[in-house]
């Protein structure tokens, strides 16, 4: 959906650039849990998408709810890039970091270049909380930020200052820092005030707090109109996104597959039951699909993973699409069952918000380590297709494609997205749901007879019959079954045979997906082979990397099994082939076994995804100059 | 589905799958009381499921001529809960053993019950590890001989009916598996209620744990070591009836007497009420030498879950996911 992009636009805005030269900027908002740093996040992101901005977010942030304030650890972040040009990725280095406190700043200083600009909360830079972020010096008094320009604010004074009418004492007053720096933010970038006003009268209902919030909103923004520091706080307006003509929204990637599946169940006029247990990051799914019945889906908020998969799994028995969702632990409980529904030949939707593994791991930290587990993992000879999305608003075509391929041949079908994707917003052109063609299902019509278990030769699907149907009452179960009357069976030839059935079945989904496709570049060279929410950040890379002169190219996967048809091939055309993942090396595996081929690896397993800076250093290292005498 | 229903005989749900469970096992007459309650209930086999786990048990679906599914270890209940929110119109059996629910699946069973879902729940208790050839289970009383506790299990076992009473069920019914009267009864009882409805059928396992349940069910003591509850009527028992059941206030405990014998009299007797559950729960643990209680324990009325699950069809579905799709602030650059 992202190709949506106007290139003529883009060439008429390089001549509108700010004062400074910059299409576009990153910011990074740093802080306590209890700050409000993830609501400023969002809140500036909706205003520069309703600025005209395209824009794309990182939140960072711990796993504990209320970390204990001011420690290092506690720190959670939000971080957009924003502007008027196209943007794929949150961005490397922030050029504004607003940070709430001590901690907040050294854990964030890494990242930063120098010239950077940081303001700070000077108030919050006492010696307790000094302390408490294990410094034994305050960094604004040493020369620690020399190369960095540094504007001190003593933003809870002012907050306090700006509440005080509204009754609001100290203590208070600290729950409206939040507003005060964003209406600092969007004055600096020229944003508009109106939707964040819109939801502060929305979501407080409390006369008091609204009217104290609104005016350390409107506080902060005219700090920024009027104080006297305007030569270090210049403002910085950027220019509209150079859009495609249409409707637009923000999305994340809990709200693409929620929106994915409300669709998908509508194209393909079936009933859909979200079936799932609490889990980071995967809840909020769940979330933005209750009380959604009206929209054809049901939820069902089970006593556990495994009881969440199986509820999905009688739903699909019963007629219902059945769908579960979890992270990597829980989607190693539910793999027994997984067994069964393909045993069964029912269809059903898994959707996998990656985290970082093994065990508990690190639940909000992102990671691309369940491609093994969804492609592997599973007891038996018990082949499932896996799809993986790419961005926040590409969770919405591949979800529905997921169900597209689950009614299609009447399997079980893996759905990959992480906690990046999954809380990562972006600008999202909405789609026309009247240009889908519809989902069509094995479901039988007045005129089908026979056994449940005849199947359509090209898709292995079965009949997909529901109790309630006098037609066709029949049993199924786990226990192997006759190929055709669907009874248990212990036989040798037909179990040999049912295998390779299903082998076929998933092998068939092939011959209906597209062929791959190169997103940019053109082979010969290097080919930047990766799948997921690398994407963004890999686009980047390789643009700017193809600008550089050198001759690479980018493919990006949706299909992980099975693979698109031609891939072999297409790879076969490029020098190099380099896989970029967030784990040790899982699609390269994947790769070199169904292809044979030989790739180079970039792996990271820190939690956070790469930088394009990472990206085209390793980029640097494989690919040649491209030579333009070489060019057909 | 408005066709009519042929009446059709306690044959007509029999499969035409060869039944494998070894001779003279309890779970023959299990199933046959099934087929005859489902007659007797003028099933449709269409709007049927069985659905259940694994083990012994377990294999009764594909001997049931309605929609069946035999799943995996203890799940049953999480399937079965999918099937009936999916299609709350459909009668939905789960068929489960005392390994098989109380073990790897007393998760589910717990939370079928507490949710009251409208499942009418079998479990079919013969104390011991079937198809896994004769383990002891979490029924097994305590110095059950088996192969993986050779000088006998040491561990407590679990009540299925106290279970039940502390998960919340609506229902809890207790029958033995030979009795080809009663069960097909109580079966439609289970059937009938609104509600999870939890029946704990005896049965016995000829070949790992044969006879375990004797000092309960053999025909010439049954009369004096079962007690046949009925809702409304005094807790009496006996060949001759003439002994009964009355509550001890100093114990809070159930203790047998008889009519005539130190002054008692009828109207010393407990009269059975299903719906109130501290006597429920006294009946459902009476052990020998006090008779074992069989027929309807426990029996009160409870929303269900499935009847607040129920699906809103939108008149214009389409429109409602256009609506989702533009949910929030729009920038509109058309
Ligand atoms: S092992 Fe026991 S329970 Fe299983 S079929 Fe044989 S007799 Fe019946």
């Amino acid at each position: 959906m992202r190709g949506c992009f106007d290139a003529e636009a883009q060439v008429a805005n390089m001549g509108s650039e700010s004062r400074s030269g910059k299409l576009s900027y990153v910011v990074r908002f740093a802080g306590d849990s209890g700050d409000g740093i993830q609501l400023q996040g969002q809140q500036f992101t909706m205003a520069s998408a309703l600025g005209g901005n395209d824009l794309a977010t990182l939140p960072d942030f711990p796993a504990e709810i209320r970390a204990p304030a001011g420690t290092r650890y506690g720190v959670s972040a939000f971080q957009i890039h924003f502007g008027g040009e196209r943007i794929t990725s949150p961005g490397d280095t922030p050029d504004v970091l607003i940070a709430f406190n001590p901690a907040a700043l050294v854990v964030n200083l890494p990242q930063l270049e120098p010239g950077a600009l940081i303001l700070v909360d000077e108030q919050a830079f006492t010696e307790q909380r000094l302390k408490r972020a294990d410094l034994d010096r305050n960094p604004l008094e040493d020369s620690s930020l020399a190369t960095f320009e540094v504007v001190r604010i003593d933003i809870s004074r002012l907050t306090e200052e700006a509440v005080k009418p509204f009754g609001m004492g100290a203590k208070d007053s600290q729950r409206c820092k939040n507003f005060w720096a964003l209406g600092l933010m969007l004055w600096m970038f020229d944003q508009p005030r109106d939707p964040t006003v819109a939801w502060i009268e929305r979501r407080f209902a409390n006369e008091a707090l609204r009217n104290a919030n609104l005016a350390a909103l409107n506080a902060g923004h005219a700090y920024g109109e009027t104080a006297e520091l305007t030569r270090v706080l210049a403002q910085h307006p950027t220019p509209a996104a150079p859009l495609a003509r249409a409707e637009y929204r923000t999305i994340t990637g809990a709200e693409g597959v929620a929106l994915g599946l409300l669709a998908a169940g509508e194209l393909a006029d079936t009933q859909v039951m979200f079936c799932s247990y609490p889990i980071t990051p995967a809840s909020s799914i769940l979330h933005h699909l209750a009380d959604l019945e009206d929209a054809g889906v049901s939820t069902f908020q089970a006593e556990d993973e495994i009881a969440a998969i199986c509820a999905a799994i009688g739903a699909s028995y019963a007629g219902r699409l059945g769908v579960t969702s979890s992270s990597g632990p829980g989607i190693a409980l539910k793999t027994e069952a997984m067994g069964l529904a393909v045993a069964a030949e029912l269809p059903l939707i898994i959707v996998n918000s990656q985290r970082a593994g093994p065990s508990t791991g690190m639940p909000t930290k992102t990671e691309q380590s369940d491609l093994y587990q969804a492609v592997y993992g599973r007891n038996g000879d018990t082949p499932i297709p896996v799809l993986a999305t790419r961005s926040p608003g590409d969770c919405f075509d591949t979800t529905i494609e997921a169900v597209r391929i689950a009614l299609r041949h009447m399997t079980p079908v893996m759905l990959l997205t992480d906690g990046y994707i999954a809380n990562a917003s972006e600008l999202w052109p909405i789609p026309d749901i009247d240009h889908y063609p519809p989902i069509a299902s094995t479901k039988p019509t007045e005129n089908t007879e026979g056994s449940v278990f005849q199947r359509d030769p090209s898709t292995l699907g079965r009949v997909w019959a529901a109790p309630g149907d006098r037609r066709f009452v029949y049993r199924v179960g786990g226990i192997e079954k006759d190929i055709e009357t669907g009874n248990i069976s212990y036989d040798a030839a037909n179990h040999q045979a049912m295998t390779d059935m299903r082998a076929a079945k998933v092998a068939s989904v092939a011959d209906f997906i597209p062929d791959q496709v190169i997103e940019q570049g053109s082979p010969g060279g290097l080919a930047v082979v990766a799948w997921g929410s690398t994407y963004g950040t890999l686009h980047q890379a390789v643009l700017e990397s193809i600008r550089a002169g050198l001759d690479v190219a980018q493919i990006h996967l949706r299909h992980l099994n099975p693979l698109p048809g031609n891939l072999g091939e297409l790879l076969g055309r490029f020098h190099t082939v380099l896989v970029p993942e967030l784990n040790t090396g899982q699609l390269a595996t994947l790769l070199r076994d169904r292809l044979l081929v030989r790739v180079a690896q970039l792996n990271k397993v820190t939690g956070q995804p790469f930088t394009v800076q990472e990206v085209r250093q390793a980029i640097q290292q494989h690919a040649r100059p491209r030579l333009k005498e070489v060019r057909p | 589905m408005s066709e009519a229903v042929r009446e059709l005989t306690f044959k007509d749900y029999a499969t035409d799958q060869e039944v494998r469970w070894c001779p003279g096992c309890g779970d023959y007459s299990i199933l046959k009381a099934v087929h005859r309650a489902l007659a007797d209930a003028k099933a449709d086999p269409a709007n049927t499921v069985f659905v259940s786990g694994i083990g012994c048990s377990s294999r009764l679906p594909y001997y049931v001529e309605t929609y069946g599914f035999h799943t995996i270890h203890g799940r049953a209940p999480a399937i079965a809960t999918g099937v009936k929110l999916a299609n709350p119109a459909l009668d939905v059996w789960v068929i489960t053993g005392d390994g098989d629910g109380l073990s790897i699946g007393g998760n589910h069973l717990l939370h079928a019950l507490r949710r009251n879902v409208n499942l009418n729940i079998l479990m079919l208790n013969n104390e011991i590890y079937g198809l896994t050839k004769g383990q002891y289970s979490p029924t097994s009383r305590i110095g059950t001989e088996s192969p993986s506790s050779p000088h006998g299990s040491l561990d407590t076992p679990v009540q299925p009916g106290l279970f039940a009473i502390g998960a919340g069920a609506t229902f809890i019914a207790r029958a033995v598996d030979i009795d080809q009267k009663g069960l097909p009864v109580i079966l439609n009882e289970a059937r009938n209620h609104v509600g999870a409805a939890f029946v704990e059928i005896l049965q016995n396992c000829i070949v790992y744990n044969a006879d375990v349940f004797d000092d309960v069910v053999a025909k010439k003591t049954a009369a004096d070591t079962q007690i046949h509850v009925v809702h409304g009527e005094p807790l009496v028992y006996g060949k001759a009836r003439d002994k009964g059941l009355r509550l001890n206030p100093r114990t809070l405990a159930l203790e047998a007497v008889t009519l005539g014998v130190d002054g008692v009299t009828e109207a010393d007797i407990l009269v059975h009420d299903e719906t109130n559950p501290v006597l429920a729960q006294l009946l459902v643990t009476l052990r020998a030498p006090l008779p074992v209680a069989m027929g309807v324990i426990h029996r009160r009325q409870a929303p269900a879950f499935d009847q607040s699950f129920v699906e809103h069809k939108p008149a214009v579905r389409r429109q409602r996911v256009r609506q989702l799709l533009h949910k929030g602030n729009i920038l509109d650059r058309r």
